[in-house]
């Protein structure tokens, strides 16, 4: 066999190399400001959004509509369950509500139902509950693992009885999200409404939900990221469909350009 | 520059093989890139099943990666995720079109398979490639084993490795087989490795580029474009 040294290459092929190199580097160098372009463009988004379906589709082949999300144990509680986005909705009358213990808040369910509800803390409470520790994914990276107690969502809504158009079960908080007052807002579809751990929470680590949590109720999505599971929510109403809905995606952080189904 | 029929050229790369190449570069470029806009939304790396445990983190970047490096430039999660979620499922569907097509054309067999020589020359290899002194005619024909183990642990190693890991993120795929995500330590374990497997390939990319570089660019590069390949001839001419 017989070999040649890397260092005796001669000067033709050093000038190629180094020619090469800098192809290399000027066609990255356009390609990043290519697509950072492209980012902002309406077009982009659009194309790159062909794998929220995908995803979706390919998640629920994967596992089963009911599958159930991993359950642990009291020793995996994070000591303290971190709260983002809002910890206290700067709005006059969900204060008013918080400084009597939400006594007068009601939970009204409206929309595409057969008996419109209203329904108090106290009746929530006195519904038959779950209690799950599960662990909260965020869009950001980060989890936590927190014991929540609250009612089943499907509860709520056999009690309302769905009428048969409705499609999206959405959620209406107090909590404001920008200067022009928008406040937060989430959706998701019967087949996660319908699953056993998707709950009304009113309850963490056995306590009162804390304001910072999404006091007085929050729903509990726990096959979804953290922006599904909406805090303070004010009023659950059905939906044929999603766009009237804020901008028409489904939620504050969809019309912000964030997956609708946050399975991944 | 030597023809298509000069005996001191041939036919190295097929046409399959090259694009998928070229489109498995480009789909990780831009899933390192996009993953690396994801990690700066919470730059910290914890082991366990989440990231508010009795555990310190094993890693904090209090700013985070450079903007010149993620994808887009500034901070935008929303878009990075769009990036990386739509890469991945091309990465995906490249790699599994590459590994049929490897193995149904006898690629993965004929080229990267060691043989019981392969096996043997192991120590050689890695003389040689400590030395940087690169094979030359007939022997520049094929890979070498280091290379062809090399390869296969990426092939079949590695980057299945950093989707699975890229899986374990995912909610409902957790909620597919509770618990399997505990093989590997939890859900924050499994973003730290793959962020680890991320890091791992890019240290592969720079042997690989680094191996090209001292080993003919041009050849090389145009053997991955054309498919064409030239064994330096003064050698070959010595074999006979």
């Amino acid at each position: 066999m017989s070999w040649t040294r890397s260092t005796q290459i001669n000067a033709a092929d050093h000038s190629r190399r180094n020619f090469v190199l800098r192809m290399l580097a000027a066609t990255g160098t356009v390609l990043l400001a290519g697509c950072d372009a492209a980012s902002r463009s309406s077009w982009l988004p659009k194309v790159l959004g062909v794998a929220e379906d995908a995803s979706r589709g390919a998640q629920r082949l994967a596992s089963p509509r009911r599958a159930m999300a991993q359950e642990f144990t009291l020793a995996d509680l994070s000591p303290q369950f971190r709260s983002n986005g809002t910890a206290n909705p700067d709005d006059s009358h969900y204060q008013a509500l918080a400084a009597r213990q939400f006594v007068d808040w009601r939970l009204k369910v409206d929309g595409l139902v057969q008996h419109p509800l209203q329904l108090s803390l106290q009746e929530l409470r006195a519904m038959p509950k779950r209690a799950q520790i599960t662990r909260h994914d965020c869009v950001e990276g980060w989890s936590a693992i927190g014991q929540w107690t609250g009612v089943p969502l499907s509860t709520i809504l056999r009690m309302a009885g769905a009428r048969p158009e409705a499609r999206y079960v959405v959620f209406h908080c107090a909590d404001p999200m920008d200067e022009a007052g928008t406040r937060y807002y989430e959706s998701i579809d019967f087949d996660d409404a319908f699953h056993p751990q998707t709950i009304l929470a009113y309850e963490l680590n056995g306590r009162v939900l804390p304001i910072a949590n999404g006091a007085p109720l929050r729903v509990r999505i726990e096959r979804q990221l953290g922006y599904k599971m909406a805090k303070y929510i004010m009023r659950i109403e059905l939906v044929a469909s999603l766009a009237h809905i804020g901008a028409g995606n489904g939620g504050y952080w969809e019309d912000q350009g964030y997956e609708w189904y946050a399975g991944i | 520059m030597t023809g298509p029929s000069s005996p001191h050229s041939y036919y190295r790369h097929s046409l399959p093989v090259r694009i998928m190449h070229w489109i498995n570069f480009l789909a990780l470029a831009i899933l390192l890139m996009s993953g690396l806009q994801i990690f700066n939304a919470y730059p910290v790396l914890n082991w366990g099943r989440s990231s508010y445990s009795d555990t310190p983190p094993l890693l904090v970047l209090a700013h985070g990666f450079p903007s010149w490096i993620t994808l887009p430039g500034g901070r935008w999660l929303a878009m990075g995720r769009r990036w990386h979620l739509f890469f991945a499922w091309i990465f995906v569907i490249n790699g599994l079109a590459y590994v049929i097509y490897a193995i149904a054309s006898r690629h993965l067999h004929r080229d990267l398979t060691p043989t019981r020589n392969d096996w043997r020359s192991i120590g050689h290899s890695v003389s040689d490639h400590l030395r940087l002194r690169h094979p030359t005619g007939a022997a520049a024909r094929r890979y070498n084993v280091l290379q062809k183990l090399t390869y296969l642990f990426v092939i079949f190693g590695l980057l299945p490795f950093v989707v699975l890991m890229g899986w374990a993120l995912s909610p409902r795929l957790d909620a597919a087989i509770p618990g399997w995500v505990d093989l590997f330590g939890g859900r924050q374990s499994a973003r730290t490795l793959h962020f680890i497997a991320a890091w791992a390939l890019v240290a592969f990319l720079l042997v690989h580029v680094f191996e090209v570089l001292v080993s003919g660019v041009y050849n090389n590069l145009r053997s991955m474009i054309t498919g064409r390949y030239v064994v330096d001839k003064e050698h070959a001419d010595q074999r006979r």
